[in-house]
Formats: C-alpha cells, sequence, structure tokens
C-alpha cells in the first residue's frame, strides 16, 4: 500500500521529467520525508474515512431496520426500503476519492503560533494586613508593598503566543490579567535565532537577564512569592523596554556574556529624555561536575537613573547600582530526576543608591540574599525550604521615622513549600511564611494551583 | 555602554583561545542510540557528544547549561524527534542561538522523520496522558528502523561535510550490511517469542513488539507517563490472572517498583531491558544493544 504511493509518487515525477530538466526521482530525505508525511495523512484520512464509513453502515442498517419495521407493520412497498438503501451507500465511494485525492497542504491554521495558557489560583491567608506591609530601611516600588491578596484570587494567570517568525527570528508575547481589568503585556519581543558567532539580539519588552529568578515567569518559582531582595530591590521581578545582546563562547564550559539597554520604565529607574534610563551587564557560567551534578554561576551588574520616583509617599532622584551574584546548584541520581532531585539555589544582592529622598542628600548601602533547596523526594512530589533576609545601612538622624529608617531590624522570613504534580502540567502547592520583614512577624499560608493548557514550553535549567 | 562593549569584546578574545580542537563534525545526538549511529557512520571525522545517558528519562532531560555550551559548537543536531525532546530541546536551541543547527536547517536532523511512525493518535488529548501528536517516538526498539535513519545520516554528513562524503557511504555501506545480518540473527533467537503475551511498564516498546510479533496485552501505567495506583494494579493484577503473560518488561531508567510487584503477586518475571545504549554495562553500542535485549527476553521467557 505504502510502497505503491511512493511508486505512484516516483511516476508522477517521472512524467514531469519530460518537462523538466532535474532528475525527477532522485529522492532527498526532505522529498521522502514529506511523501511519508503525505502518506501518513492519508492513512489518517484513510481512519477517518473508515470511521465514516462504518457511521454510514450503521445509518444503513437503521434505516434497513426502520424499512423492515415499516414493512411489516404498514405493510409499504419494498421499493422505498430498496432506494433508501442504495441512496445511503452510493455516496460513500464518492467521499472517499474526494477526500482521498487531497495529499492536501495544511489549512493556514498550521503556521497559528503556538497557544500557552497558564492559570493560578491561591487562597491565602495572613495574620497581619498584607496590604500593609512595609519593610523598615527600604523604599518598596508599587507591587512590593502588598503581600498577595487575602482571600481567593485568581493570580498570575497568563497567556503566551509565540513562534518562529522565519529562518532569523523567534517572536513570543507574554499577555497578563490582573484583576483590576485590562492586559498588561508582561513581555513581548522578538530575538534572533541565527546570528553567527554565538550572538542573539532581543529586542522589545522581557524580562531581564540579571537574576536567576528573574529571567523565569512567576509561575515557573518554586515559591509562590519573590524572595525579600527581589521584593525590596527589583518590586518583585525586573521587566523592562529595551534590547538585550547575549554571547555565547564556544567553549566546553557554558559562558555566557549579556549586555542590556533599557528604557528605565521599571522600578527602580524612571524612563529619562534620551529613553535610555537603565543598563546591565551580566556573565554566566554553568556546567556539568559529573553525571548527577550540575551547576550554572551569575554575576549581573545593574544601573538605573531615576527622577522622582515615587516609592509610596516619598520620591527619589539619583542613580541606583545592582549587583546580583547567583548560584544554582542540581543533583539527581545518574542525572534521572524522575524519582529523586535536589535543587539548591541562592542568589545575594547589593545595591547603592546615591541622590536626593524626597528633599535629603541621601547615600544607602544595602544588601539582601536568600537561600532556598526544594526536594523532590518521589515522583511528583516535593518539599522546599528558604530563608531570606535583608539589612539596610543607617542613614542617619535626617531619616528618623522615614521609609528609609531601618529601625534596627533586619527583616527576615521562613518560609516552607509542599508541592503536588498531577502531571507535567498541573501543580498544587501549599507554603507557610513567618515572616518578619515588617516590625511585627506574621505568618501567612498560601493554596495554590499552577496548571498549564495548551503549548507549555520548555523548562530553562 | 562603549565601555562595557570593549570589555565583553576583550573576555571574549581571552576565552576563544581555549576553543577545543576542532574535528570535521561535530555531532550533538540528543539520545545514546544516534550517538553510536553516528559513530558508526562518521568514524574518526566526526566527533560526537551524547545529550543524555541510558539511565536518563529521555522525556525528562534538563536543558543544562553543558548542553548549551555544546550546542553551541554543534554542526549537526541528531535527535529522535517526535516531540521526544520537546521539554528541553528548544530551550537548549534558542540559547545556543547556533544558526547551523535550527529546525530546518541541515545541521538539524530528526530520526523519526523518516521513519514510518505508529500510535499516532486520533485526536489529542492530555487527559489520555503523556501523548505525541507525530505518534510514539521510541522507535530505537526496533532495529529495522536505523536502516532509513542510517540513509538519512549519511546524506546529511555528506551534504554538511562534502570532504568526507565517500568515506560516509563507505562507512554507511559497511554498517547497513553489518546491520542487516545482525538483524537475522536477532530475528532468528527471537523466533520462539513470537505471538508471546507480555506485560510492558511504560508504552514505549511498540517497535519492539511489532519487530518479534510479542503481544503487550497490559501496561503497568494506566495512561503513558501516568504512574499506577494501587487501585490501578489491581486491575492489572485481575488481568493477568484471567490471560496469564509471560513477563513484564520495563527500560533501565523507569523505577522497578510496579513490574517487582507484578512478580511477587502474580508470579510473572520481570525483565529489565537496555532500552538504548548505556542502559546496562553491556549494551556499549548498537549491537550489543541488542545483543543484550534479545538475550533478555529469550531468558525471561524460559524463566
Amino acid at each position: 500500500m505504502k510502497a505503491k504511493k511512493i511508486i505512484g509518487a516516483c511516476a508522477f515525477a517521472a512524467a514531469l521529467r519530460a518537462l523538466s530538466p532535474v532528475p525527477a526521482c532522485a529522492v532527498t530525505d526532505e522529498d521522502l520525508s514529506q511523501i511519508r508525511q503525505s502518506i501518513k495523512k492519508l492513512e489518517m484520512q484513510h481512519a477517518e474515512d473508515a470511521k465514516r464509513i462504518k457511521e454510514l453502515e450503521q445509518r444503513v442498517k437503521v434505516a434497513e431496520a426502520k424499512a423492515q419495521t415499516s414493512q411489516a407493520s404498514a405493510n409499504a412497498t419494498p421499493v422505498v426500503a430498496d432506494t433508501q438503501t442504495t441512496a445511503s451507500s452510493a455516496p460513500i465511494p464518492a467521499a472517499v476519492s474526494v477526500s482521498g485525492q487531497s495529499g492536501a497542504p495544511a489549512s493556514a491554521g498550521a503556521f497559528n503560533p503556538a497557544i500557552g495558557v497558564v492559570l493560578m489560583g491561591t487562597y491565602a491567608h495572613f495574620s497581619h494586613d498584607p496590604d500593609n506591609a512595609p519593610v523598615p530601611g527600604f523604599a518598596l516600588g508599587d507591587e512590593a508593598r502588598s503581600l498577595a491578596t487575602q482571600g481567593f484570587s485568581l493570580g498570575e494567570s497568563e497567556v503566551s503566543l509565540s513562534a518562529n517568525i522565519d529562518q532569523a527570528l523567534y517572536g513570543q508575547v507574554v499577555l497578563s490579567f490582573p484583576r483590576e481589568g485590562g492586559a498588561n503585556v508582561e513581555e513581548g519581543f522578538i530575538q534572533t535565532t541565527s546570528l553567527p558567532w554565538g550572538l542573539t539580539v532581543k529586542g522589545g519588552r522581557f524580562f531581564s537577564g540579571i537574576g536567576y529568578l528573574n529571567e523565569q515567569h512567576q509561575h515557573a518559582w518554586d515559591f509562590l512569592d519573590a524572595p525579600l531582595p527581589y521584593r525590596a530591590m527589583l518590586n518583585n521581578q525586573l521587566g523592562d523596554d529595551g534590547v538585550q545582546v547575549r554571547w555565547t563562547a564556544p567553549t566546553e564550559t557554558f559562558l555566557q556574556f549579556g549586555a542590556e539597554s533599557l528604557r528605565g520604565a521599571s522600578f527602580p529607574a524612571t524612563p529619562t529624555h534620551d529613553g535610555a534610563g537603565a543598563q546591565s551587564v551580566f556573565v554566566r557560567a554553568g556546567g556539568d561536575v559529573n553525571e548527577s551534578n550540575s551547576w550554572l554561576a551569575s554575576l549581573a551588574y545593574y544601573h538605573a537613573d531615576a527622577t522622582d520616583l515615587v516609592t509610596g509617599i516619598d520620591s527619589f532622584t539619583g542613580a541606583t547600582h545592582l549587583g546580583i551574584a547567583g548560584l544554582v546548584w542540581k543533583w539527581a541520581p545518574n542525572g534521572n530526576s524522575v524519582q529523586r532531585s535536589l535543587k539548591l539555589q541562592s542568589e545575594f544582592f547589593f545595591r547603592r543608591q546615591d541622590g536626593t529622598f524626597d528633599t535629603l542628600a541621601y547615600r544607602g548601602d544595602q544588601t539582601g540574599f536568600y537561600g532556598q533547596a526544594i526536594y523532590q523526594f518521589m515522583p511528583r512530589w516535593s518539599v522546599g525550604a528558604r530563608y531570606d533576609q535583608l539589612s539596610a545601612n543607617d542613614v542617619g538622624a535626617d531619616f528618623a521615622g522615614t521609609t528609609l529608617d531601618n529601625l534596627g531590624h533586619t527583616p527576615h522570613r521562613y518560609s516552607t513549600v509542599l508541592m503536588y504534580d498531577t502531571s507535567e502540567f498541573g501543580r498544587f502547592r501549599l507554603q507557610y511564611n513567618y515572616d518578619d520583614s515588617a516590625l511585627q512577624a506574621d505568618q501567612g499560608v498560601m493554596l495554590n494551583y499552577t496548571v498549564s493548557l495548551g503549548a507549555h514550553g520548555a523548562h530553562q535549567y | 555602554m562603549n565601555k562595557l562593549l570593549i570589555g565583553i569584546a576583550l573576555l571574549s578574545a581571552l576565552f576563544s583561545t581555549t576553543v577545543p580542537a576542532k574535528a570535521a563534525v561535530n555531532i550533538f545526538a540528543c539520545e545514546p542510540e544516534w550517538g553510536s549511529l553516528a559513530t558508526e557512520i562518521g568514524g574518526d571525522a566526526v566527533s560526537v557528544y551524547v545529550a543524555s545517558t541510558g539511565r536518563q528519562d529521555p522525556h525528562q532531560i534538563q536543558a543544562r547549561p553543558s548542553l548549551i555550551a555544546r550546542a553551541r559548537t554543534a554542526d549537526l543536531v541528531f535527535c529522535t524527534g517526535a516531540e521526544l525532546e520537546v521539554g528541553w530541546m528548544p530551550v537548549v536551541l534558542r540559547q545556543a542561538a547556533n544558526g547551523k543547527i535550527q529546525p530546518g536547517s541541515p545541521g538539524y536532523l530528526e530520526a523519526a522523520s523518516v521513519v514510518s511512525m505508529k500510535e499516532i493518535p486520533q485526536h489529542l488529548d492530555r487527559a489520555e496522558g503523556d501523548v505525541h501528536a507525530a505518534g510514539n517516538p521510541h522507535i530505537q526498539t526496533d532495529p529495522r528502523n536505523f536502516l532509513p535513519v542510517a540513509d538519512a545520516l549519511a546524506a546529511r554528513l555528506a551534504e554538511i561535510d562534502p570532504a568526507h562524503a565517500a568515506l560516509y557511504k563507505a562507512r554507511h555501506d559497511a554498517f547497513v550490511v553489518k546491520w542487516r545480518a545482525a538483524i537475522k540473527k536477532w530475528e532468528t533467537e527471537a523466533a520462539p517469542l513470537k505471538g508471546m503475551p507480555i506485560a510492558v511498564q511504560h508504552k514505549s516498546w511498540v517497535y519492539l513488539l511489532d519487530w518479534l510479533g510479542l503481544k503487550d496485552l497490559v501496561a503497568l501505567e494506566p495512561k503513558p507517563g501516568v504512574p499506577p495506583s494501587s487501585g490501578y494494579l489491581a486491575e492489572v493484577l485481575a488481568k493477568v490472572k484471567a490471560s496469564p503473560v509471560k513477563m513484564t518488561i520495563r527500560a533501565a531508567y523507569e523505577d522497578d517498583r510496579p513490574s517487582q510487584w507484578l512478580k511477587q503477586n502474580a508470579g510473572v518475571p520481570a525483565v529489565e531491558l537496555p532500552f538504548t545504549v548505556g542502559g546496562s554495562d553491556r549494551a556499549k553500542d548498537l549491537f550489543a544493544l541488542f545483543d543484550e535485549t534479545i538475550d533478555h527476553l529469550v531468558k525471561g521467557v524460559r524463566q
């Protein structure tokens, strides 16, 4: 059957030979796979046709049965029943030959981008008001002033569309739907796929590459909330409009350098007159220690200029310098993470701000870090623990009583999480926080589902 | 900004001196069986890096930094395809930013594209478990599938590296002769297995079963990739008691508990097969892989 079809295709090609100088049946791989694909299509159509025939046969049977009963009861003329059966069986061969002809090019829908939907729903309970959660010593951005929504909420649900644009470009857009209504373009960028020398250029809106967690979407994080340094220094996560250039070295150990020029539309920057209010550079290295252990280390520097950056009731004008160092270590027996695996991850932040806070000259040095471990103890089940901490320098008597007054407090937090995956596409999480970042310790419990529908992008390391 | 760019340029100059010595063609093989095939066809003219091992679940490889680094310098990516690597290869390919190996270019070859695929689903629904739109991707369990793949690989190597085209052709022809003879031998050895009813742990053996004429009466997973519940295992037990099976086969990377459970409760021998090159100490190349697979099956039946 298959052989016949290939021979048919060759015969057709041979007929064309007369018209074209190209040897007709010099079957290349592409040809062969194309032929095989059309065979597959035909076979699938054939299966559909077989199904249709069955349905039709069923209808014939039903019709026959009806005819018989009507014959028996009302003694109708047999001619009616005959025409009925021939009428229902006649179209079958016609249907087969019609759809059999089309080795048809797929519909226009085949070029649609991959569509993925991520749904997150959370029930959260905090012992204190989560909308009033200051961190002494830190002027927080708008997103970071609130912990989460108390009670039930549909969290960061998003829709992503992605596809190769052509042989040189890849494009992706991620829309998220906030509670207040409307839609946010969380990410929307194009990226080169085939520049020479290991170069990649990305342009549009994207999550900056300065931090390991920063580049991941929130639904891919192990914990439901951002670690304290991300919350205090990056307003949870840094996304901005701009251009990113990356270069991967041709070495056996993974080595990548990157630089970004950003509009500065996001905390802690404000857009400047030239529309380039922030820049960053980063370098990453990684590799395998052996079959079971692998690692990724990163170092980044980010600079932002701000004019009247509003943080609640205050405003800041000046420069922000932020350095981030990170290390991720993964272990799985023989590198097979199906049964058991361990992921250790830590990032250290150092930030210096120079400028004016409200009307006062201000220079602040702040640090923060988090360390976390996620252990998968059997397929689908994981537990995790995290500790995060911030510290702000003493900015002096001039700032007493402002948000920058650290009040002698070291903000810190302990978190644990239990995860259960229904499959690769569905996850339930229960997280507990003992949060001593404000002056009054808060206890929070969050129960969450995170599921992905449709196209599911591959995971980053 | 300029200073940064200069800094990057300097650093890149520094690291470019550490580029590994270049063989003619760098091949990045996603799975060990394709790495072995590439060595058979390419010989010394190629340098092969294998991204996963026989003890790893090929569905669950992570896009590790080392893979990105290797893909960066590859001239040819040689994978199964049929969405087997969908969870990690797209990230590796995008991060590596190597124009030579992007899908559609000569440096990208999917074995599944030249093999006639089985179990192509009539409709796609993730409620059916881990199904692949292009069909069951575990094509390497039937040795006959290596013949079209070897043809495609030899042609592709000749295209990428025309200087060694004659070598690739010669090695390909020699491999095909040896391989055909080996298939005959395995088929003779496995003749008693024909029609034998068995159980499988995961539906990854459809090509092997088809080749040897084995019949899988029951799978220990209710749906592909979904681990069995105790209720489902009770169903399996009832089925096995009603129509006995000769053995349960599973891949080396899989958890042995479900098949051991069936062994204890129904006396069905549990047979571990290498599944791919490196799946056991003996399965060091493609020939040894099938030698051992047939060995274990024949012995399993005698148990």
